[in-house]
């Protein structure tokens, strides 16, 4: 699944691990959904989606 | 996260056990070769070891139990699905080929030596594959 996760991040000068802390995750988690490798649950998906102020569909994208 | 309380409690569970096994083994192996010992004691001596390693399966099980972080979580199923993969195929195999008198007897014992090797090859597959291990990271 495609995503907006880095340019959001960039957009507010958050480094990784700054998103990762704010999500409570590893920045390796943060790296893994960024890159497409990691598809993330629903609920973290919400918390992601909260973080921004935005919907899952305007982060997350179908393939 | 890289030191998340599930891990450090992983690392401690982990290290208790094997610092168990080794002490164990070691113990068990000297007092019963100098026959210092009879009966119900060598049952136990020679359980402890065992249980020992018991132990790590143990700290592997509640690190995913405990294990916040989904993603990491994830990494960490995958490697032990390898392991469970790698022992179970290799042991079967063998087994076969030993009931047949092709290959030598092998104590069943390393079936969880080879696990942790599938598990370590998880962990590299994984860092290949997801850019992250399962082990803290």
């Amino acid at each position: 699944m495609k995503n907006h996760l880095k340019d959001l991040r960039a957009q507010r000068n958050w480094s990784q691990l700054e998103l990762a802390q704010k999500l409570e995750v590893s920045r390796q988690s943060v790296n893994a959904i960024e890159t497409g490798k990691y598809d993330p649950s629903l609920p973290l998906a919400f918390r992601i989606a909260d973080l921004f102020g935005l919907t899952i569909e305007e982060i997350f994208v179908r393939d | 996260m890289s030191q998340s309380s599930p891990d450090r409690r992983y690392r401690v569970r982990f290290g208790t056990s094997m610092a168990a096994y080794v002490t164990s083994l070691f113990a068990a192996k000297y007092l019963i070769a100098h026959h210092m010992v009879e009966g119900a004691i060598i049952w136990i001596l020679g359980l402890l070891p065992g249980l020992a390693v018991v132990g790590a399966f143990y700290a592997i099980a509640m690190l995913i139990v405990e294990q916040r972080d989904e993603f990491v979580r994830m990494l960490i199923v995958r490697q032990t699905l390898m392991g469970t993969a790698v022992a179970l195929s290799i042991s079967t195999v063998w087994g076969f080929l030993e009931n047949f008198g092709l290959v030598v007897h092998v104590d069943a014992y390393w079936i969880a030596v080879i696990w942790f090797m599938g598990y370590g090859l998880g962990g590299l597959i994984n860092r290949f594959t997801h850019g992250a291990s399962g082990d803290g990271c």
